[in-house]
């Protein structure tokens, strides 16, 4: 059972290894999921749980994923967009919780664009 | 959509839209009246009498009222088909209450589905706003509160993945325990 106080000793952990990596929120690498009723309607919401497990399986400690609204592409929704610092974003459509996962291993972790996934593919 | 998890979460993030600091989020089932209620409370902005009328309509949606869009409807009908009722109540300044009910065993009454999957979903939309998410089944209750949360984690980020894997766990664990075999 999943308990308050294992919470706090995961934040204990978590303190511990926040002070050993440095504060650089600039360097972080951003995945954002579009998240209003178009994009929830299409499955945005457990391809961003994909996303949140893989981060987690993997010890990220270098991204930080958040969600947007929509954004005038319905169509094109669940869209993610991955945002490398120094690099130009990449949006990624129709995107699906496997998709997601292939784009954190490939992309997010070692920098090769999905490309069949990307907007610029559908186009 | 598929699951009452799903409009919850995007009548929930009208909530945040509207700049709330809390959200309630309520869901109780009662067997013996064969009633499932469920409700999304805000201290948000509110609306006012004018917009209010129009926002469980989507046909009368214009520019003014886009950030509304189908959110509402979908909702509305979703408890409509289940032989129950949907209402809103909002003020201007105070916040906004979306409440309906659906008859339990309805044919065509959706699936609850993964309310903790919308519960995180939820946080990681809500910024500072805190969720504070109620289910009760007959006379078992269990509330889940960020700002308990928040305290516990004293400055860590709580959308951090490691945290957010643990309360979705945590939120799967505690309804799986209030339904007891049920399958709502």
């Amino acid at each position: 059972m999943k308990t308050l106080e294992e919470l706090q000793a995961i934040r204990d952990r978590m303190k511990t290894q926040m002070a050993s990596r440095g504060a650089a929120d600039g360097d972080d690498i951003k995945i954002v999921v579009g998240m209003a009723t178009c994009g929830i309607a299409a499955g945005a919401r457990p391809v961003l749980n994909a996303i949140i497990e893989e981060v987690e399986n993997r010890k990220l400690e270098n991204v930080k994923v958040t969600q947007t609204g929509c954004i005038g592409m319905c169509k094109l929704e669940p869209l993610v967009d991955v945002i490398v610092p120094g690099k130009e974003k990449v949006t990624y459509v129709h995107v699906t919780p496997e998709k997601a996962r292939r784009i954190v291993a490939s992309h997010v972790v070692n920098g090769n664009v999905v490309a069949e996934y990307t907007m610029n593919a559908k186009a | 959509m598929e699951e009452l998890a799903l409009n919850i979460l995007d009548i929930a993030c009208n909530s945040v839209a509207a700049n709330a600091t809390k959200v309630w989020i309520s869901v109780s089932a009662d067997t013996a009246k064969d009633l499932l209620s469920i409700s999304v409370k805000d201290n948000g902005r509110g609306m006012d009498k004018e917009f209010l009328s129009t926002v469980a309509d989507p046909f009368a949606t214009t520019r003014k009222t886009r950030k509304v869009g189908m959110g509402i409807p979908l909702f509305k009908a979703a408890a409509q088909v289940a032989d129950g009722m949907f209402s809103i109540e909002s003020e201007v300044g105070k916040g906004t209450e979306t409440k309906a009910t659906f008859k339990l065993s309805h044919i065509d009454r959706m699936p609850l589905g993964d309310l903790a999957s919308t519960v995180v979903t939820l946080i990681g939309t809500a910024g500072e706003a805190d969720i504070v998410f109620s289910y009760t089944v007959d006379t078992q209750n269990y509330v889940f509160d960020t700002g308990e949360i928040r305290k516990v984690l004293n400055g860590v980020d709580i959308n951090s993945p490691e945290i957010i894997v643990y309360i979705k766990d945590m939120i799967d664990e505690n309804i799986t325990r209030i339904n007891g075999g049920l399958i709502l």
